[in-house]
């Protein structure tokens, strides 16, 4: 095979063996890599019923096929697994270098089962690999396991661990790739944290070929000069990485705050956006694997209270922990975040959490003496990561998400999810399309799912109404599916503000040999949406879940652009399942699954 | 006049391009271990170095060579290697000061800079600009005009 490995790794933890076995063709072909073929091997082994923490769980992690090749952008990896947070199908995307390593170690993917007996973790060195004792490293947090794992290994390994936050099986723990770097999402590192798997390290000194070198070199040519060319990804993004997007969100109307309970306009944005993060705290710009468009940013708060270094902190953490809070303290927000690298926690689930908590503790819901939550205190907001991590004192509730801790007291409808998901920092009611995204998103509240941000408020490809709901339906499955085969090919999301289909399977043709049409590499990204769909209605989801916070359809935008405006779900969403080839009821059709090879 | 590969590692993002194409154009296969160019990364504090042969010009490589099999390209001064005459005796990656010039097991090839015969790829595929080719006389100015500079705006501020 070319560009594939060729190579899957089974790992039993309960047996504690490693089984080498090859790639099954078929499901490359269909599915692609990382998050498509990843979800492939998933749903065939594990009942959609299954406990996500229990050793019944499986959680896969897949690389693309042109992961650690020149294509534009081509660092990511997936982790597919039943997530806890929520119960739906959990695809977690992470860049850096750990997937490419992965590949040149000779493997397409790992198949964690069962749950080890004792702490473990799995040294992968090309065709070497053995489960180790991690009891040591139990309780480590991501910065000091890492570092006594190189130590231990190979200083030119990649690690990617969890924390004590998934180790405490935090819902909504991450799993961290060389320190900064996480497959954030969906508690996937607290699936780890169940199975005793305390880390994966990996070095390969490998190759990995294509099929037709010359063509490929041409085609990963010529996505690098438009991602070069375009003005997000070759100026914008990096500049002042994902957090130029404050002040446009925030001009846009869309910037969420307080816990989406007030107008999405946020005062004080100029203080937690990207240019001024660019003037006072940039130390350099950081880029994932084979990345040439570097949004990474290395950020330095020398001295004061909120002391600390790290990468980040991205956009949605910018906003979960700013102005979703009402904080205006970019060193707090950075504290705060280095915290959830270190800890290993999805800052835009904690944010959430905090603000929904906050919300109702102002609304004399939740006990003043629970924990000393108010709105703009960024030292309280440091305190609660480290209390969270730990499940110490309000931190145990806080570590269930804001969904369990909302409906423990009595209102649900304060949880700002979907899916019991918390939403990223994008107020619907501003963005009719990204709302219908988040009611639909096969995984609950995300961005990533079909970023409708790109054409309702950045323009691209062109601009749309973002107040209109014609139209939505359409674009917004077009996005989900070209998002599917992206993910699939294991290159990063953000190319595609520059370079689309043509480019995407001009690349993956050249690489692979997988000599299929643009339109059937598209319909790659449709097929995957409806394995996901598929999975998450065996799991017990159904068209009642296809729906936002009470608060976003019925409690009008306070002010701002969007003034009065609330989502018109009901509008956008039978249209929605039309085009799917979905009945009324948001299942897919017997035809539509025959159309796409999934009867 | 001469060239040389400058490298400016506080411009780098530590986003290893210049190694797949340094690979590429050399196996045609993708493999940081087979290019010639390599990013030593810290990966804790985020800074990364681009590590590649300087072509020195008393080169310890060439002269612990027992059988001369690395000679200079006339065109580009770059020191380069005779795979048929070449004993993978691997004294040079021993003698070379930088780890710039390393033995490639599985191939069992001796391996470094060639400058890409005076074209040299990684400068083309850096997107931020940290590797260049330039004048040998003046490859340097840049920073001591920035320095300059810095010190010329706090003099003015002085005042």
């Amino acid at each position: 095979m070319f560009a594939w490995m060729g190579n899957i790794l089974r790992v039993n933890l309960t047996a504690g063996t490693v089984v080498a076995e090859p790639l099954n063709k078929e499901y490359a072909e269909k599915f692609i890599g990382a998050r498509g073929l990843g979800t492939k091997y998933f749903v065939e082994e594990v009942d959609a019923s299954v406990d996500p923490l229990s050793p019944e769980n499986k959680i896969v992690f897949m690389t693309g096929p042109l992961t650690g090749t020149f294509a534009g952008s081509a660092g990511r990896y997936n982790v597919v697994t039943k997530g806890p947070l929520n119960g739906t199908i959990a695809a977690s995307n992470s860049g850096g270098t750990f997937g490419p390593e992965l590949k040149y170690a000779g493997w397409d993917g790992i198949i964690f089962e069962g749950r080890s007996p004792n702490p473990v973790y799995l040294w992968i060195h090309n065709n070497e690999v053995k489960l180790c004792p991690a009891d040591e490293l139990w309780g480590q947090d991501v910065y000091a396991a890492t570092d006594l794992l190189k130590a231990a290994t190979d200083e030119e390994a990649k690690v990617a661990c969890i924390g004590p936050a998934g180790e405490n099986l935090v819902k909504f723990a991450c799993i961290m790739n060389e320190y900064h770097r996480a497959a954030g999402r969906s508690g996937v590192g607290a699936v780890m944290g169940s199975k005793n798997l305390k880390a994966i390290v990996v070095r390969g000194t490998g190759s990995v070929m294509v099929k037709d070198p010359q063509a490929f070199i041409e085609a990963a040519k010529d996505a690098r000069r438009k991602l070069h060319e375009h003005p997000v990804t070759g100026e914008g993004l990096g500049a002042y990485g994902t957090n130029i997007l404050v002040n446009i969100l925030n001009e846009h109307g869309g910037l969420p705050v307080k816990n989406f309970s007030e107008a999405a306009v946020f005062p004080n944005a100029e203080k937690i956006s990207g240019e001024y993060q660019a003037e006072k705290y940039l130390v350099r710009n950081k880029g994932c694997f084979g990345c040439c468009i570097g949004c990474g940013r290395v950020t330095d708060i020398p001295k004061g209270p909120f002391k600390s270094a790290g990468e980040g902190p991205e956009y949605e953490a910018t906003w979960t922990f700013g102005s979703n809070l009402n904080i205006d303290d970019f060193e707090a927000i950075c504290k705060a975040n280095f915290l959830c690298n270190e800890l290993g926690l999805d800052p835009i689930t904690l944010g959430g959490t905090i603000a929904c908590a906050t919300e109702m503790m102002e609304k004399g819901i939740i006990p003043r003496t629970a924990a000393p939550l108010r709105w703009g205190d960024g030292a309280v907001l440091v305190d609660m990561v480290t209390k969270t991590a730990y499940r110490e004192g309000f931190g145990d509730e806080l570590a269930e998400g804001s969904y369990r801790l909302a409906e423990k007291y009595g209102y649900p409808e304060y949880s700002m999810t979907a899916k019991k998901q918390e939403m990223p920092a994008y107020d619907p009611r501003g963005q009719q399309g990204i709302g219908l995204n988040y009611a639909t998103s096969n995984r609950g509240g995300c961005h990533v799912r079909g970023y409708m941000t790109s054409p309702e408020v950045l323009g691209i490809p062109e601009k749309v109404d973002p107040d209109a709901t014609e139209g939505k339906a359409a674009l917004l499955k077009a996005f989900q599916d070209l998002t599917g085969l992206v993910d699939s090919a294991g290159v990063c999301l953000f190319v595609t503000f520059a370079i689309g289909l043509p480019e995407i399977a001009a690349q993956l043709r050249t690489a692979t040999g997988l000599d299929i049409s643009d339109d059937e590499y598209y319909q790659v990204g449709d097929r995957i949406w409806n394995l996901e769909r598929l999975f998450n209605l065996r799991a017990g989801f159904s068209k009642q879940d296809d729906t936002l916070p009470p608060r976003l359809l019925n409690e009008p935008m306070k002010d701002g652009p969007h003034k009065g405006r609330v989502v018109e779900l009901d509008v956008m969403l039978p249209e929605y399942y039309s085009l799917r080839g979905w009945d009324e009821e948001g299942v897919p059709t017997p035809e539509k699954l025959q159309e796409l090879g999934l009867a | 006049m001469s060239k040389v590969l400058f490298v400016e590692p506080e411009k780098c993002t530590g986003c290893r391009s210049c190694e797949l194409i340094c690979s590429f154009v050399h196996t045609e296969e993708f493999n940081p271990l087979r290019s010639r160019i390599s990013i030593v990364a810290f990966e804790k504090t985020g800074f990364s170095f681009p590590a590649v042969c300087q072509q020195c010009s008393v080169a310890a490589c060439m002269e612990v060579c027992p059988v001369g099999a690395i000679s200079v390209d006339a065109a580009t001064g770059a020191k380069i290697v005779n795979h048929s005459t070449c004993l993978r005796c691997k004294m040079c990656t021993i003698a070379c000061p930088f780890g710039a010039t390393f033995y490639d097991a599985d191939h069992d090839l001796i391996i470094k800079c060639d400058l890409c015969g005076g074209d040299p790829e990684c400068v083309k595929y850096c997107p931020s600009n940290a590797i260049s080719y330039r004048e040998a006389k003046s490859a340097n100015f840049n920073k001591r005009r920035e320095t300059a500079q810095k010190f010329r705006e706090v003099m003015e501020e002085g005042r």
